[in-house]
């Protein structure tokens, strides 16, 4: 048990810390590593994930759903500070530093090189959640619809989210072979 | 010259830019309670700028720009790094606390529910609906962010070989990271 818990920490720890440009971007990583090594089947995964949707704050706070799945309680806590905690020691101690290096070109270079690797890191991300969710012309098309809602209006998301979450069920009362 | 130099570089170069401890953990605890759906940063930014007016629109960016950059959630970087400016290491935890803590309470009552419910075919069936509709959105976030970088060809080379090789290849991050990042920085590499 103390092995298993170890292991988690450092599994979270090390993603927590490979998560340039944000969570989306170690989605892919994350659930690789959690079948690799722990056997959180893509599915579990995938609804932890949903339920972090629908929560308030940062959504990745889901990890710590994950962590509970896999160790209870302390599997959570540990999750929750190996996910949270290195990046942000990184983040202060750089935000430290930060006057100090200044507006260099290089440093420029570095931040433009970082933002096209992030964004071909979240779309991976985007492909591994869509590889598992949709699996018919049902989730198909609510995919479709909640993409196009939030980058042509400014509804609040978790509007969207859980308004098609509802509509799928409907759907999938009517049509059960689709979803 | 020196006087004003070191005024600039003091915390409370802003009005009211010196929060006590308590206010920076309530504070972040309302936006980490009240941000559904993501965008958690543009609720730290009406906080901090519009609301409580404890940074400068410039001086907000000027954090998402480093939270951006380092790895971890924008949000969490965020009030890390906004914590310890105006109160150090006590601020950073405050902030960041108050920031997860609804959302990780939540979450885990729900996962508990969830875990527990002998009948799970509707919460699985609205799972299922959530998790297709939040593809699409999360879809949508990254072609919002991605905007600028689907424009030339530097760019989306670079989009599209990160994609290739941890999504096709199926290589690790860290590999990926070690790959793509000397080819990027070269590409992006300051003008002489």
């Amino acid at each position: 048990m103390i092995l298993v818990i170890f292991h988690l920490a450092l599994t979270f720890a090390v993603i927590s810390l490979l998560a340039v440009g944000g969570g989306t971007a170690v989605l892919t990583e994350m659930q690789a590593v959690l079948l690799d090594q722990f056997n959180i089947s893509p599915e579990t995964f995938l609804q932890a994930y949903s339920l972090g949707q629908l929560a308030p704050g940062p959504n990745m706070t889901m990890v710590v759903v994950l962590g509970m799945q896999i160790a209870g309680g302390i599997g959570a806590l540990v999750v929750g500070i190996s996910f949270f905690l290195p990046s942000s020691v990184l983040c202060v101690w750089t935000g430290r530093c930060w006057n100090r290096i200044g507006e260099t070109p290089w440093r420029r270079a570095a931040q433009d090189a970082l933002e096209p690797i992030s964004i071909g890191f979240m779309c991976s991300g985007v492909y591994a959640v869509a590889k598992s969710a949709i699996g018919g012309p049902i989730s198909a098309s609510l995919a479709l619809a909640a993409c196009l809602i939030v980058i042509s209006s400014r509804v609040n998301p978790v509007y969207v989210v859980l308004g098609l979450g509802g509509l799928g069920v409907a759907l999938h009362q009517v049509y059960p072979a689709l979803l | 010259m020196n006087e004003i130099e070191k005024n600039r570089s003091v915390p409370d170069s802003f009005p009211n830019a010196r929060p006590r401890l308590s206010e920076i953990f309530f504070a972040f605890l309302v936006v980490g309670a009240t941000s559904f759906g993501g965008g958690t940063v543009a609720y730290q930014k009406i906080l901090i700028v519009d609301h409580k007016q404890w940074l400068s629109a410039d001086e907000f960016m000027v954090l998402l720009g480093i939270g951006q950059t380092l790895p971890g959630l924008n949000a969490v970087n965020i009030a890390v790094l906004f914590g310890d400016r105006v109160r150090r290491t006590r601020g950073a935890i405050a902030a960041a606390i108050g920031l997860l803590l609804p959302g990780c309470t939540l979450v885990l009552l729900a996962g508990m529910f969830y875990l527990k419910q002998g009948d799970k075919h509707f919460a699985n069936l609205l799972l299922a609906g959530v998790a297709a509709a939040a593809t699409g959105l999360l879809s949508a976030i990254t072609y919002r962010l991605g905007k600028n970088q689907f424009k030339n060809i530097k760019s989306v080379s670079v989009v599209v070989a990160s994609f290739f090789l941890m999504s096709i290849l199926h290589l690790a991050l860290p590999i990926v990271l070690l790959i793509m990042s000397p080819i990027a920085i070269f590409m992006y590499r300051p003008a002489r």
